[in-house]
């Protein structure tokens, strides 16, 4: 599902450049819960954001679904992003002035869906999360846990191949990150990839797999008790 | 082309984003009430200064004499100078290219008297040229024409208000009126734009004054029409020559103007055409200035706006919006709002126009100020057109902005 062989990334500051990725090599097959860990300045979320068709690499390869990505414009990485991806952001990034529902169908109207069709989708997806009773609330009118799960929601609708989450409980008390976390491993359940960032052990190991990234590159990969419990 | 989501979404906003809306609304709504109330005022002057002319013809020209002030070839000062119908004679053979109608008067005072009614009035002797010179416009009947001048007919045209005198309500048209003692038969009653003092006048043929008043070949002035085709220069020369022949002719002073001069509509047409032209020239820098403010004050909410926007427009690039309908949504609204609150202005602007009517024109000479439908869309065309520069260039910028650098905006 993504395959990324010795990728850099390096980002210019004033005159020199920060080199961030320094020749990462990893194959998540589809299905797969992945986690990537490191301290903050391991390159994680660069990672994420390459992935996710939001940043561009300089070096190396990267194929989403086996189609290769580079010569990337705004516009394709769009349709890609609409097509195959799904984000779910530490903190929430819902659009303040929509409702909860309108949130969730937002994907869906740039995917070219009818109003009525894409409103009972949302609606099918917020039911999913335990919010259908949240669905004509702003943002602002829910909680932390419910907002995650929302932007969850929203990051299903389009029934992307993977779903990628950049710190999804970093913002959340412990209880609220155990329903997010079940919620993670629900999708993947159902066979979606699910791609984690975090740098919490405990998130971490209720995934499957966890990639350990120091200073740019990976210094470990491994499989977890969680994956073989399956 | 047409999306109603679209539009769903661009309401959203505005309404979400109502201080915001009604704000840039008002700035484009205000420029837009100043330049429409700007060139309303120019047009209502403009408007008082071509009725000011409206009395005769603008192309007209007279003739006029009166006493010499200088003394010439041994001739002394304070001679009468009297026009003859050989002067009017010289003038269209010499000018008769150049000229597009042409009349004679003679001035004359009558006692105008129908049956228990009667008045004095002013009297002209005239060639049926002059109505067009004078702008006649006849009402009923006819103006005198060449057999009442071969004839020496005893015919006249009387003025609506001389009709409303003598006659009231009562026809008057082929009746017989009594002018000083003569019976004359009413051919005509003719009205006037240039007020009430041109229709209580009559106009009689110039040959039939010239037999019964003085049996001789005196006129009073002579009034030309110059040729339309020529351009405001070329009349003013005209008159400027005619004029210097004349005094040669009659041996009068070049410089004597109270002798002998020609009266020119180009002369003032063409001081008015000025003075209107930088009256415009103004109006339109200062309205053009107006705009200008109204376009960056909306220039500036808009960049503000993208600036503000800026992570939302991540988001939804995440989410998969394409740059063209982030750029889509933004120019839309920008140029609802600017077209919705334009209209606005430019309705309140011809309302308080319209408000205003004649009610300014006595004091300050603005009458009935209003904006012609070039000028309206003219400004219509110019809104659209910034309101889309206006948040074409931001919104671009935002769009492209790459996503992970607009969620990080905050």
């Amino acid at each position: 599902m993504i395959k990324i062989e010795k990728l850099h990334k390096s980002y210019p500051i004033g005159k020199d450049s920060l080199h961030v990725l320094k020749g990462i090599d990893l194959h998540i097959k589809e299905g797969e819960f992945v986690s990537i860990m490191g301290s903050s300045g391991s390159g994680k979320s660069t990672l994420l954001n390459i992935v996710g068709l939001l940043d561009i690499h300089d070096e190396g390869h990267y194929y989403l679904n086996g189609q290769l990505i580079k010569d990337m414009n705004e516009k394709k990485a769009a349709l890609l992003r609409n097509k195959f991806l799904g984000f779910v952001f530490q903190s929430f990034n819902l659009i303040s002035y929509k409702t909860a529902l309108e949130n969730v169908a937002l994907p869906l109207y740039y995917k070219g869906m009818g109003r009525k069709e894409r409103l009972q989708v949302a609606l099918d997806y917020l039911e999913k999360v335990g919010l259908k009773d949240w669905a004509n609330h702003l943002p602002n009118e829910l909680s932390g846990g419910q907002k995650q799960r929302v932007a969850i929601a929203r990051a299903l609708v389009t029934k992307p191949k993977v779903v990628l989450a950049d710190e999804p409980t970093g913002a959340l008390d412990s209880t609220t990150t155990d329903s997010v976390m079940d919620l993670l491993k629900d999708i993947n359940n159902e066979g979606m990839t699910v791609f984690v960032i975090t740098h919490e052990e405990e998130v971490a190991e209720q995934t499957k797999r966890i990639v350990r990234l120091k200073d740019g590159v990976i210094i470990s990969d491994e499989f977890t008790k969680a994956s073989k419990a399956v | 082309m047409f999306d109603i989501d679209r539009w769903r979404e661009i309401f959203q906003s505005i309404n979400k984003n109502r201080l915001r809306s009604v704000m840039s609304g008002f700035t484009v709504a205000f420029a837009i009430l100043l330049f429409t109330l700007l060139f309303g005022i120019v047009s209502g002057l403009s408007n008082t200064f071509t009725e000011a002319f409206a009395d005769d013809a603008q192309n007209a020209m007279f003739v006029r004499v009166w006493k010499t002030t200088k003394p010439y070839k041994g001739l002394q000062t304070g001679r009468t100078i009297q026009l003859r119908n050989g002067d009017y004679n010289y003038v269209n053979d010499t000018y008769g290219n150049k000229i597009q109608y042409k009349s004679s008067r003679i001035y004359k005072n009558f006692n105008l008297k129908y049956k228990n009614e009667a008045g004095n009035y002013s009297v002209m002797a005239v060639n049926p040229d002059h109505q067009f010179l004078e702008k006649t416009i006849i009402d009923e009947g006819r103006y005198i024409n060449e057999r009442d001048l071969k004839n020496k007919s005893k015919v006249i045209v009387i003025g609506r208000l001389i009709k409303e005198d003598l006659f009231g309500q009562k026809p008057a048209l082929g009746k017989r009126l009594n002018v000083n003692g003569s019976s004359y038969l009413i051919v005509g009653i003719f009205s006037d734009e240039g007020g009430d003092n041109e229709e209580r006048k009559a106009f009689m043929p110039l040959t039939t004054a010239q037999i019964i008043y003085g049996n001789n070949d005196y006129i009073s002035q002579i009034a030309l029409g110059y040729d339309p085709k020529l351009n405001l220069d070329e009349a003013v020369a005209f008159g400027n020559q005619m004029e210097r022949d004349l005094r040669n002719k009659m041996n009068i002073h070049p410089d004597d103007q109270s002798a002998l001069s020609v009266q020119n509509m180009a002369e003032a047409n063409k001081g008015v055409g000025q003075f209107m032209g930088i009256l415009y020239a103004i109006v339109i820098l200062v309205g053009s200035g107006t705009l200008v403010a109204g376009i960056i004050g909306i220039s500036n909410i808009m960049i503000f706006v993208i600036k503000e926007r800026t992570k939302e427009f991540g988001i939804r690039k995440a989410l998969g919006a394409k740059p063209s309908s982030i750029v889509g949504i933004v120019v839309q609204e920008t140029v609802l709002i600017t077209t919705l609150a334009g209209y606005l202005g430019l309705s309140f602007g011809t309302y308080v126009l319209s408000l205003i009517g004649d009610s300014l024109e006595e004091d300050y000479f603005i009458k009935d100020p209003n904006v012609s439908t070039g000028i309206v869309i003219g400004a219509t065309v110019v809104l659209i057109l910034s309101g889309l520069l206006a948040s074409y260039i931001p919104a671009k910028k935002a769009a492209n902005i790459k996503p992970i650098v607009a969620l990080r905006a905050d």
